[in-house]
């Protein structure tokens, strides 16, 4: 269930987004996460969930810190 | 491949401890799962269990009827996601309708719905609002909209549903599971906290987890450490919070009450649902009472599938009478439907 | 004012006479059509390929091509994977009433520039008028030569090498784009893919197996192949060339890109010391610039496709299975 995407925010608008997916732009709907342009967010079916925190995006290192050692 | 990943495999292939069972409870894990190959990797001590997350296959029988019935109505038409358009109802699907006369038009968002409404008056749109916490806030958004604008010609037909009641009601219930794989994106908005609880309650571990290869081998190989720790773990620390999207919460609380859910093949569970508010009522399209749940085929084992009692390979259907191109029930249907997923990936354990 | 289709224009009479030459022998001038007679008569001799195929793409117009360029691509293509070089095609048009004429004459100048780009004659047309909402359909029936011998999708032999001519559902992506309402800089990839084919066989490389990779996409035709020539197939999801643009675009729809139709590629089954030489002239010809190599054949379980994903598990892909509709919630 669920799908969403990760994308850049390229234009910020009154109450919605430009929302740039590698060259795929959608219209993302803000009214619940305050957005700048620039900003890595979550978008699902058209709607802003979620601003990816800084870092942790691509890393697995948080995650293994999370899993501990084997 | 990363050195830790490399770790992470190794650990999981060599894995002989205690059998565990993993339920995986969002679709779209099932489908990642699968076009990672990730059973392949995995032992056969480690079994994974596709769970009721996929929201078209526990949508019930009468609310595909109601909304065919809608599209086949003058001047009306049925505003969907693309999920939709072929699971079966009783007797047809929405797909088969729009072959029939029926006017249905397939979005990518919600919102969509709101210049579509605005260029054709005289027409009523109706939004096939299924969907688990994720999907949730998007309604809310569009009702926020409906209300502010007073939009005479949007309605919503819902069947939304919310996971932890669910997932309670299937460890209630006595099932086989150890550990669950926690649905991503409705942590996004529900916090990894709403699965606190649960994890106490049962003494069962949850994983909160992403959708890529990794995230998903991560998850699990942090579940299996896990093995019968009451506690939550969130693997998905870049978009999920403890606490979720409060705002979203909030959005959805002011629009839809709590209540009881039909779910296909399983029945009802206390809690499990959400409508909109009776002062919301003008915007509703008929969403009460579509509790009736009419099998297409009474073989099809599909409830029993989604509360990990059976493989889907343990249906008597399976892959014979049941195909996705002639699916018995709705989890052949979605690409994230458990069953489909075991039949085109031609996946036995 | 904009002129569009009525029924009249199918009438037999004047006005369909006046459609006819105003649009289709314009655009597609040659000597053997110009004579206008009931069919048409050509020089030929040999072993002929004939195929035939029809075209209902919504909408008309698309980024990276029309219904005009995408039918003369398919035909020829098809021509082309059998071996044969592609010598003649026909256009049987289909058009709804309240048709744009402008928007047919674009889309059948489309038609004629694509034709000529192939080294393909259009030699017959036909043209009738339906009931409908302005759109449009073209029938056609290609006609090729086989001079080296015919390729069969039963070809591949253990140990053969998969190259796959560029990137995976550019069309499809492209298509879906326009009916979602997505604003995406995906274009489509639909192309005559005749210099590839004529450069690798006067380039002495022995063809097991070609296929054009439409409908159903890469997993779909390997499959079939798979199943043809009763191999099996490994594929290697870290070899297999999608755009990052049409990787986003499916991940915003919850769709596979190896379930993602295309128009102007191929795959070709090629064996294990040509393989070099097979990929460096197809990168080396016009729409092959991002060929490679994306697996092997093996003599394991007949009719099976295997995919080797990035983190190490295996993937046994069937053909598409439904219509591959998007998901999102």
């Amino acid at each position: 269930m669920c799908v969403a995407l990760p994308g850049t925010v390229i234009e910020k608008k009154n109450g919605y987004a430009i929302v740039d997916f590698s060259g795929n732009r959608v219209k993302a709907r803000t009214g619940f996460v305050d957005v700048e342009v620039g900003d890595p967010v979550l978008v699902h079916a058209g709607c802003v969930l979620q601003k990816l925190s800084k870092n942790e995006s691509d890393d697995l290192t948080e995650l293994m810190k999370e899993v501990g050692a084997f | 491949m990363r050195e830790e990943l490399k770790a992470v495999i190794k650990y999981l292939k060599e894995y002989d401890g205690p059998e565990m069972n993993i339920m995986e409870v969002c679709g779209s894990h099932t489908a990642a799962i699968a076009k990672n190959g990730i059973p392949t990797i995995l032992p056969d001590r480690i079994r994974l269990i596709s769970g009721p997350g996929c929201p078209v296959c526990v949508t019930p029988s009468s609310y595909i009827d109601r909304l065919i019935q809608l599209s086949m109505k003058e001047h009306t038409c049925v505003v969907t996601f693309g999920d939709l358009m072929r699971v079966p109802g009783s007797e047809t699907s929405l797909s088969a309708a729009k072959g029939e006369g029926a006017r249905v038009a397939m979005v990518y968002s919600p919102m969509d719905i709101l210049d579509m409404a605005a260029r054709e008056k005289e027409t009523t749109f109706i939004f096939a609002a299924v969907g688990f916490e994720t999907t949730m806030p998007v309604y809310a958004l569009l009702v926020d909209t409906i209300v502010r604008e007073n939009i005479p010609n949007i309605k919503l037909l819902t069947a939304l549903k919310t996971m932890p009641p669910v997932i309670d009601y299937l460890c209630r219930g006595g099932a086989a599971i150890d550990g669950f794989l926690a649905p991503g994106h409705v942590a996004v908005v529900t916090g990894s906290d709403a699965f606190e609880p649960l994890a106490e309650k049962y003494s069962i571990p949850f994983g909160v987890s992403g959708f890529s290869g990794p995230e998903l081998l991560i998850a699990i190989a942090g579940i299996l450490k896990a093995r019968g720790e009451g506690r939550v773990m969130n693997f998905y620390p870049s978009v999920v919070t403890r606490e979720g999207n409060e705002r979203a919460e909030a959005m959805i609380d002011r629009y839809f009450d709590v209540c009881d859910a039909s779910w296909r093949g399983m029945g009802a569970v206390t809690g499990s649902g959400r409508i909109l508010k009776k002062e919301y009522d003008w915007i509703d399209a008929g969403s009460r009472g579509l509790d009736e749940d009419r099998q297409k085929n009474r073989a099809c084992r599909c409830g029993e599938v989604l509360m990990g009692k059976i493989m889907p390979t343990e249906c008597p259907l399976h892959g014979k009478v049941c195909t996705p191109l002639n699916p018995q029930g709705a989890c052949m249907v979605s690409t994230e439907g458990s069953c489909y997923s075991w039949y085109i990936h031609h996946r036995t354990k | 004012m904009k002129q569009t289709i009525a029924m009249v224009h199918g009438s037999g009479g004047q006005a369909t006479g006046e459609l006819i030459r105003d649009v289709f022998a314009k655009a597609f001038d040659n000597k053997t059509l110009n004579l206008m007679e009931d069919s048409a008569a050509v020089p030929g001799s040999g072993t002929i390929a004939i195929t035939t195929d029809s075209f209902v793409v919504t909408p008309l117009e698309f980024a990276g091509g029309d219904i005009g360029r995408l039918c003369v691509c398919g035909t020829v293509n098809d021509l082309l994977m059998r071996g044969a070089s592609p010598k003649y095609i026909t256009c049987g048009a289909i058009l709804e009433e309240g048709l744009d004429i402008e928007v047919l004459r674009r889309v059948i100048y489309s038609m004629a520039e694509t034709a000529r780009e192939a080294g393909v004659q259009v030699v017959a047309g036909d043209t009738k008028v339906i009931e409908g909402h302005g759109g449009m359909y073209i029938n056609t029936a290609g006609v090729g030569f086989i001079e080296h011998g015919a390729v069969s999708a039963a070809g591949a032999r253990p140990g053969d090498a998969i190259l796959v001519s560029g990137t995976m559902g550019d069309h499809h992506a492209a298509i879906l784009g326009e009916r979602m309402s997505i604003e995406t800089d995906i274009k489509s990839d639909c192309a005559p893919l005749t210099e590839i084919v004529r450069n690798l066989t006067e380039g002495g490389i022995h063809l097991h197996t070609m296929r054009d990779i439409t409908r159903g996409g890469l997993a779909t035709v390997l499959k079939e192949l798979a199943e043809a020539s009763e191999r099996q197939f490994v594929i290697d999801e870290e070899l297999i060339p999608v755009t990052l643009k049409v990787r986003d675009f499916c991940g915003m729809l919850g769709l596979d890109p190896l379930y993602m139709g295309n128009e102007g590629k191929l795959a070709a089954i090629v064996p294990e010391e040509e393989a070099e030489r097979a990929l460096s002239i197809m990168q080396h010809s016009k729409y092959g610039e991002n060929a490679c190599r994306i697996g092997t054949v093996t003599d394991g379980p007949k009719g099976q496709l295997i995919m080797r994903t990035e983190i190490g598990g295996e993937r046994d892909l069937d053909i598409l299975q439904g219509e591959g509709l998007p998901r999102i919630c």
